[in-house]
């Protein structure tokens, strides 16, 4: 089986080098033959990959270990869940996810465009073959997830317990189509530039599949921060990772992006900016990539010590300089038709908002690479923490809150006065009413910065209402439907704009949780025996028992031995029981004894979060079992070659021992106010984000009209 | 004002802004920075008082703890030259002897005093197999 998925490798990568030649042949000479077969090409090898992952899965559910790759990531008591996750788990299973999900996407950009953008696609396809055929390079050459053991081991390593959860699932493979997706617009930006169409017909081919990419990476930097909180021990949702910081950057120049290309769109002014946008999102995305696997910057994500960086930034050079090249060789071809009129109007409040989303990216790129900036300029290592990154984003990201307010009311080319008073009138002053009640009923002027915050969330949310409202208002009056309907009808046939508006209202509301939870929670690190008590925030907690079991994970990652804790947490007359754990996995090391590895191996948090609209209440626990040592050493000496029974029952007398007499434990609890609302506000913004890519009915009906009419005009002409 | 003075003076307004804002950038990074040593860098000189980022492996053996207190040596990745290092707070997982990690504090009387929560543990096979621990 390995060696028909390395095959399909190498037939891939052969397929994809010939999709480039034949289309740039075809561009070239003209042969519409050679561009329909590059394209066909690129259908081939989206067959090839689909089934190189199918021979990888089957080989992970089987649990075939002469797949080195599953004898690495996955094991006979893996949960199968998890074992179809592993593959993505492993550095080189994740590069052909990645080849996976850019021919699928190539192959529907490449379907959707076959009649229109004949001097376009060619070059597009030729562009998307070669990023196709350098992954499949890497695989082929470096990094084969078909590499096979000589002598299958019995048992597999298993899946690192820390990525036992199951936003696991779909996280990676969320990220990674993101990063694919932006693929998609650099490349018909590439080939626009090539052919010098540099109108806004390749906008227009592809600005759907720059949406579905940015809705992608959003949806996946949210599972991340929702895993970090809900599956690591510390409690945060975003801790300025490097390589969390790299899935920001360009979801920031993504959303730039499909910002200014509605200014190419209406106005054909910013081809410049727009291109630099594309391929700068892209370049991110690949160096997104990159950052896992380089080991260049400490981080909890890297794949460590890799083989393949070197071939990364070569890529990277070549799609910098060719791009950049290509654009200033082209500078005639991408002035704009217009001017700004005014500096109150929407293009210039979208280029406002443009230098903001790029202004956010150069610092947390700055922040990111610090460590390599200061050894270059100073010769030391250096690094910045998170309490820089929240100082220098915070006023950033107030600023763009307050554009995601201004920028859908202010009208193209320019605002009249009365029109703005009109717009701002009422969402002002519900924005004082809220200022006023904050100061009033909460201690909110403790922090200023979140204040300012809450006060624009307000704003941005009363001027999302108000166009919903006026606009359901103003479609009643024409076609007298029920208000439901009327709004239904409202968004449904203006997609792009409302979808848009929710994607707003969407971000504010993640804004709030964030500056909230952010600003007030209270979090306690606490050591105590049974029966003691704590205060964190508003409740008193109670360490009321210890708790051991063997073999009753309840979060279902296949964990042996579960150590845990029973929490009584007052607050008022509310009485909430958590159960926060941590499980133990067996040790592969077999310095530890037969017992002992069951206790020495990794060991995870499984914290207990009571959600709630208010406030969320979050606990974990690390329990001492220092003080079974003893125990365990001497049962490593006299169990040693008992059986597999008798040496369960040993461990679960070990186990009942730290019951009966548990030592004190670590408790960390964090009472935060409103977090769940950043959960709430991202998924509105995808929402709003389906809502937009979703076609409307007219488009869906133009489509189908020109098509009759086409097939129409070729008969008349046969006629 | 006729309209190329009117955009030459914006542009260079524009400009303005940018400079300041990149040099205040670039300020507020260096001085907010914590460099990171080796344990050999800091025995050969530390500034006292000033606050590092040690990294190195945690030495074999040399992992106590006492109550909340953990006391533990920590060596050059390549190297013999080792720091005692006195910390309390949350032990990330990974947390092992022989493993990589990184603690930021200050040098004291030849300690390194750890800060709160600021233990960092590195995990070369992370996302691969479970390495033994050497």
């Amino acid at each position: 089986m390995a060696g028909l998925g390395s095959a399909c490798l190498l037939v891939g990568l052969l397929t994809a080098l010939y999709a480039a030649g034949a289309s740039l042949y075809g561009a070239r000479s003209g042969s519409r033959a050679a561009v329909v077969s590059g394209r066909r090409a690129i259908y081939c090898v989206a067959g090839l990959m689909v089934t190189a992952t199918i021979v990888l899965q089957s080989a992970f559910l089987r649990s075939d270990f002469s797949f080195q790759l599953v004898a690495e990531g996955s094991s006979t008591d893996t949960p199968t869940f998890y074992k179809f996750t592993a593959m993505w788990a492993t550095q080189d299973g994740s590069l052909l996810l990645w080849a996976l999900l850019m021919s699928l996407f190539s192959s529907a950009v490449l379907f959707a465009t076959r009649r229109s953008l004949r001097d376009i696609a060619p070059y597009a396809t030729a562009v998307l073959a070669g990023i196709a055929a350098f992954f499949l390079l890497l695989m082929v050459a470096w990094e084969n997830p078909f590499t096979t053991l000589a002598v299958a081991p019995v048992e597999g390593a298993g899946l690192n317990p820390l990525l036992r959860h199951p936003a696991m699932m779909i996280h990676p493979p969320m990220l990674y189509t993101g990063y694919v997706g932006f693929s998609i617009p650099f490349a018909f930006a590439i080939g626009a530039l090539i052919v010098r169409q540099t109108g806004a017909d390749w906008i227009r081919a592809t600005r759907r599949f720059a949406l579905i990419a940015w809705t992608f990476l959003g949806a996946g930097i949210m599972l991340g921060a929702l895993w970090s909180y809900a599956e690591l021990g510390w409690g945060g949702y975003w801790a300025w990772d490097p390589v969390e910081n790299a899935s920001l950057m360009p979801w920031l120049i993504g959303t730039a992006f499909i910002h200014s290309i509605m200014v190419q769109e209406k106005r054909g002014m910013l081809r410049i900016w727009n291109v630099s946008l594309i391929v700068t999102t892209f370049v991110l995305a690949l160096l997104g990539t990159f950052l896992v696997r380089s080991g260049i910057l400490d981080s909890i994500h890297a794949f460590g010590a890799s083989t393949i960086g070197t071939q990364f930034l070569t890529f990277i050079a070549i799609v910098i300089l060719g791009s950049t090249a290509l654009i200033v060789s082209r500078l005639d071809d991408l002035r704009s038709e217009a001017k700004l009129d005014s500096l109150m109007s929407r293009e210039a409040f979208f280029l406002v908002n443009n230098l903001v989303l790029v202004g956010l990216c150069v610092v947390i790129f700055w922040g990111t690479f610090f460590p390599l900036i200061s050894e270059a300029l100073s010769g030391n290592e250096a690094s910045v923490g998170p309490p820089w990154f929240n100082r220098v984003t915070t006023p950033l990201a107030l600023v763009l809150v307050a554009l995601a307010a201004i920028g859908p009311v202010v009208p193209w080319r320019r605002a009249s006065r009365s029109g703005l008073v009109r717009s701002f009138r009422l969402p002002l002053a519900v924005m004082a009413v809220t200022l006023v009640a904050l100061l009033a009923f909460t201690n909110s002027a403790d922090s200023p910065l979140a204040l300012i915050m809450f006060c624009f969330v307000s704003l941005v949310l009363t001027v999302v209402t108000q166009e919903l409202w006026r606009g359901t208002r103003a479609r009643r009056t024409i076609t007298g439907d029920p208000w439901p309907r009327a709004l239904g009808q409202l968004i449904a046939r203006n997609r792009r704009r409302y979808g848009g508006y929710l994607v707003h209202a969407g971000i504010a509301i993640l804004f709030l949780g964030v500056a909230a939870s952010s600003a007030f929670q209270d979090q306690k690190d606490v050591r105590l025996s049974p029966g003691e008590s704590f205060k964190a925030g508003g409740y008193d907690i109670t360490y009321v028992r210890p708790t051991a079991e063997v073999g009753r994970d309840t979060a279902g990652t296949g964990a042996p031995i579960t150590f845990g804790a029973v929490l009584r947490a007052r607050r008022g007359d509310e009485v909430k029981m958590l159960h926060p754990s941590r499980n133990f996995y067996p040790s592969q090391n077999l310095e530890a004894g037969p017992i002992g590895r069951f206790f020495e191996g990794e060991a995870t948090s499984e914290v207990d979060v009571r959600w709630g609209l208010r406030r969320d209440l979050w606990t974990a626990v690390r329990p001492d079992i220092a003080e079974l040592e003893p125990a365990i050493r001497e049962a490593n000496a006299k169990f040693t070659n008992s059986s597999d029974d008798i040496q369960a029952i040993v461990i679960a007398a070990i186990v009942q021992k730290y019951r009966n007499n548990a030592p004190p434990a670590s408790f960390r609890a964090i009472d935060s106010p409103l977090v769940s609302w950043i959960w709430i506000g991202g998924a509105i913004m995808i929402l709003g984000a389906l809502i937009a890519i979703w076609p409307s009915p007219e488009a869906r009906m133009r489509r189908v009209t020109s098509i009759y009419a086409a097939r129409l005009g070729k008969e008349l002409s046969q006629a | 004002m006729d309209p190329r003075r009117k955009r030459k003076l914006r542009l260079f307004v524009a400009l303005t802004a940018a400079v300041l804002l990149a040099g205040a950038l670039v300020y507020t990074s260096f001085s907010a920075s914590t460099q990171a040593k080796e344990p050999s860098e800091l025995i050969a000189g530390a500034e006292p008082g000033r606050s590092y980022e040690l990294t190195g492996k945690v030495v074999n053996d040399s992992v106590d703890k006492d109550g909340e207190q953990l006391t533990f040596r920590i060596r050059d990745r390549d190297g013999h030259e080792s720091l005692p290092v006195t910390y309390s707070g949350v032990v990330p997982d990974p947390f092992r002897e022989g493993r990589e990690v990184i603690v930021s504090g200050e040098l004291k009387q030849g300690t390194f005093v750890a800060e709160r929560d600021s233990l960092i543990t590195k995990c070369p096979s992370k996302f691969t197999k479970d390495e033994q621990s050497t």
